[in-house]
């Protein structure tokens, strides 16, 4: 049973097609990589699941229902939790807070007014943040972390909701090749515990080969490959996008 | 009246829109490079006319004329430069906004400098060698001086458009209003570029001014008439676009010239007297643009700002300490009245200093967990006010009804106007809000069969028992108290946390389900329900209410108090709440140049704490304890 369904999605900048008829499913407990050079439509492709951006046309369907068009805030309590490119976290607070914060909107504490914020939820953010293993540091501010710990942080608030479904862009960025692996190693037994499915984006071949179930890969707003490591490391269209034909320049030749 | 008088008048607010665009335009490019709100901007126009004043006056002749004006414009471009150089350089670090106090202080040294060098009386300049004449247009004479205005409009916009998109130093100041970290990081020398900035900026200011010199009389009040004129035409025009700007100044201009000219209209029975609404049009204008188009009309959305400020610490319990400073100084103001026996006047310095504080924390509530600032807190502490004065004057309610109606006004106003002020942010959220607050100040100030007019509402006296100084103080005490203890609960609590977490990341708080806009706009609610509060107390305190004491400078007072206590924590507004006001009554009554002073004490507490009186002291604990 798939968590989210893809279908025909399309959406247009000006001329430029940045998203052009993709279809695609996540299946529960799948560990789902989309991958494709830059520009090829990843992060608007994401946008559109997580509501920042309006399809032009097409269904994102997670479960039964269909959620174009509905903002951020609405997809999130649809359970679906979400990381950023640049770790988005609150830098005027305490790590553990960060999570509480995430934990208060889930219980729909948000407008309570006199009861104390640090006080609410503070066992559940613990035990999150043992999960990314950054319980140590939950009464540092967050400001002072160093980044790879901000992502970690990150991806305890973006699990506070127990998501269904878990949208990672790109989330090794910026992170020293032995981080990148523990990050996506911690991710990847978070799902199979869980069985939460996660759809990420990344740019590093190693980790997606290594912790991938499925691969899809976009070029040019286009769906051009779909399946495991070892198929899309073979597919003649993938090797094109991504190393070209080494043709270029004889073309240039035989045209001077 | 006939087409043609309209058209006349019409051109006549063409001469006035030239003189607006030339300030707007230097406000413009120094916010848009600095990031610098130039409060002290209208004080740069009003050195100008002045100088070109003296220049036509003393040398005299085609030369003391027009030689002076561009000698003026020079003066204050050189100012302006020195001012970059000597004060704001050192201050760019500080947090947001805190420049904006620096400017505040300028302006009201420069305001005093300005009475000590020309005197109080209202100086008109001579008529203009070589144009003193008039055409006939329209069957009128029209000033062939005013004719040379507008035709200065569209040259100067032609030349500032030349040099913005043809000159390295255009393309600098573009670069930098898109993103200046980028510009600093390809190696450009930012001092320099600041500096040429800001004295290109003062010289179309000191141009505006001296400009006007035959055609308006200088006088003292102009720095803040201009520079909320001039703040209007950036936003209306879109922050950064010189196009923009003249297109505003000509709207604006329009829009009074013609309110003035139409006069009183019937509109089926209703009158409606627009010459009236001359004060209040601009304001409407702004906010309907900046609902409609919030970037201003030709406008785009603003380049991303990289904070420079050290994000805030998170905030914690108070300590065992601070709770105990804070019962010794609860203790030492209820004794107050036993110490003041001799000196009455100490707790009436009291209730304003309380009255102040609920002000300046309500203030601080939406503008630092918030992030939202409020350029227009004024109109919460005015409905306040006004609500608790005309329930009495009409209701003839008791006081304590009164007092709890003065938020409820407040809350309503705030639940209005947030609604429209949440959706923006940065510097058009501030001139929104400020456009609220004129709105509500000239509904005031005009509807005079209600409120009172200019005259305001007097006989406001609170009933026993508080009808004494000490037993009043001792209301505003208790007031004050709960109103602060109850701000400070709401930041600790999930509430407050939502609105520092919109605040911190909106991508983030969306992303995990907080409705920032909506979350603002409760704190907003709240914020201007406290003080509503403030205003109510403040009418019984005074006995009256006037329009004067909820203007524009209410709104700037508390943006000082907060600002030069410290934006970052929650006893910073009232520090400097009680700082401003203490420093504000004593030297008040004791010097005659009282501004001066006030802004040079300004200035040397933004120099020694430039985060703020608690935050520099914070800063100072923390280094000591780590040594």
């Amino acid at each position: 049973m798939s968590v989210l369904s893809i279908r025909n999605l399309r959406k247009s900048f000006g001329g430029v097609h940045a998203v052009d008829g993709v279809s695609f499913d996540v299946d529960k407990g799948e560990f789902l990589a989309l991958i494709g050079p830059n520009g090829a439509g990843k992060s608007t492709c994401f946008n559109m699941i997580n509501g920042q951006i309006m399809p032009d046309s097409g269904d994102i369907l997670l479960g039964e229902r269909r959620i174009n068009g509905l903002p951020p805030r609405k997809v999130w309590r649809q359970g679906v939790g979400r990381t950023f490119q640049i770790a988005a976290t609150f830098a005027s607070m305490t790590v553990a807070e960060n999570v509480q914060m995430a934990l208060i909107s889930h219980a729909d504490e948000l407008f309570s007014m006199f009861s104390v914020a640090a006080r609410r939820h503070r066992e559940r953010a613990i035990a999150l943040l043992e999960q990314v293993g950054m319980a140590a540091a939950a009464d540092r501010a967050c400001r002072e972390l160093a980044y790879g710990d901000v992502k970690r942080v990150e991806l305890a608030v973006a699990l506070a909701n127990e998501p269904r479904l878990l949208l990672m862009d790109e989330p090794t960025a910026g992170m020293a090749p032995k981080e990148r692996n523990e990050l996506i190693a911690l991710v990847k037994s978070l799902v199979v515990e869980r069985g939460i499915s996660v759809l990420f984006t990344e740019h590093s071949m190693d980790v997606v080969f290594a912790f991938a179930d499925r691969i899809i890969v976009l070029a040019r707003g286009r769906l051009i490959a779909d399946g495991d490591a070892r198929a899309i490391r073979e597919n003649p269209k993938v090797q094109e996008v991504y190393f070209g034909t080494g043709k270029t320049f004889e073309r240039a030749k035989e045209g001077a | 009246m006939t087409i043609d008088a309209l058209l006349f008048q019409a051109l006549n607010g063409l001469a006035a829109a030239s003189g607006l665009f030339f300030v707007a335009a230097g406000l413009s490019l120094i916010f848009g490079v600095t990031r610098i709100i130039n409060i002290a901007h209208g004080s740069l126009y009003m050195l100008g006319i002045y100088l070109a004043y003296t220049f036509a006056t003393r040398v005299g002749g085609v030369l003391g004329f027009w030689g002076g004006i561009v000698a003026a414009a020079l003066i204050v471009a050189a100012i302006g430069a020195l001012i970059e150089i000597l004060l704001l350089r050192r201050i760019y670090r500080a947090p947001e906004l805190f420049q904006l106090l620096a400017t505040f202080a300028l302006l009201l040294v420069i305001n005093d400098a300005a009475l000590w060098i020309w005197g109080p009386e209202d100086l008109l300049g001579p008529r203009a060698p070589g144009l003193r004449g008039a055409v006939e247009i329209l069957g009128r004479r029209f000033p062939s001086y005013d004719l040379f205005l507008i035709a200065m409009g569209p040259i100067v916009l032609i030349a500032l458009q030349l040099v913005l998109t043809r000159t390295r130093f255009g393309r600098l100041v573009r670069a930098a209003t898109q993103d200046r970290e980028m510009v600093g990081a390809l190696g450009v020398n930012q001092a320099v570029l600041f500096t040429s900035v800001f004295a290109v900026g003062a010289f179309l200011a000191g141009l505006g001014g001296a400009m006007q010199v035959a055609r308006e009389p200088a006088n003292l009040l102009m720095d803040l008439t201009v520079i909320s004129d001039a703040f209007v035409v950036v936003v209306v025009g879109g922050m950064g676009s010189i196009p923009g700007a003249y297109l505003a100044a000509i709207i604006i201009a329009e829009i009074k010239a013609l309110c003035i000219g139409i006069g009183v209209v019937e509109f089926g029975g209703f009158r409606v007297n627009f010459s009236k609404l001359t004060l209040v049009a601009e304001f409407i204008v702004m906010a309907v643009v900046l609902i409609v188009r919030p970037h201003g009309l030709l406008g785009r959305a603003q380049g991303a700002i990289r904070s420079v400020a050290e994000p805030e610490e998170p905030i914690r319990p108070a300590t065992a300490a601070l709770k105990f400073l804070g019962l010794v100084v609860l203790g030492l103001l209820i004794c107050l009245p036993l110490f003041a026996k001799t000196s009455p006047y100490t707790l009436v310095l009291g209730t304003d200093i309380l009255i102040a504080i609920i002000f300046a924390t309500s203030l601080h509530f939406i503008m630092g967990p918030g992030g939202m600032h409020s350029f227009g807190h004024a109109a919460y502490f005015g409905l306040g006010a006004y609500g608790a004065a005309l329930i009495v004057k009409f209701l003839a309610a008791p006081m304590l009804g009164a007092i709890a109606f003065a938020p409820l006004l407040a809350l309503a106003g705030a639940l209005l106007f947030g609604w429209f002020a949440v959706r923006l942010s940065g510097v058009y959220l501030a001139m929104l809000t400020l456009a609220f607050a004129q709105i509500v100040w000239s509904i005031v100030y005009q509807w005079e069969d209600v409120t009172g007019g200019s005259n305001g509402v007097v006989g406001i006296w609170p009933a026993a028992p508080f009808n004494t100084a000490t037993n009043y103080y001792l209301l505003a005490l208790a007031f004050a108290v709960l109103s602060v203890l109850l701000l400070r609960r709401m930041l600790f609590s999930p509430f407050g946390y939502a609105m520092r977490a919109g605040r911190d990341s909106p991508l983030r708080a969306e992303a995990i389900g907080i409705d920032v806009k909506r979350v603002h706009w409760v704190g907003f609610a709240v914020a201007g329900c406290i003080c509503g509060l403030a205003g109510g107390l403040f009418a019984f305190a005074k006995g009256s209410i006037s329009p004067e004491t909820i203007a524009v400078g209410r709104s700037i007072d508390g943006l000082v108090m907060v600002l030069l206590g410290g934006i970052q924590t929650l006893t910073g507004p009232i520090v400097g709440a009680a700082t401003f006001v203490m420093l504000q009554d004593t030297i008040m009554r004791q010097v005659e140049y009282w501004r001066a002073l006030l802004g040079a004490t300004i200035l040397l507490l933004v120099l020694v704490f430039p985060a703020g009186i608690v935050g520099g002291i914070m800063a100072r604990y923390a280094a000591w304890k780590s040594r």
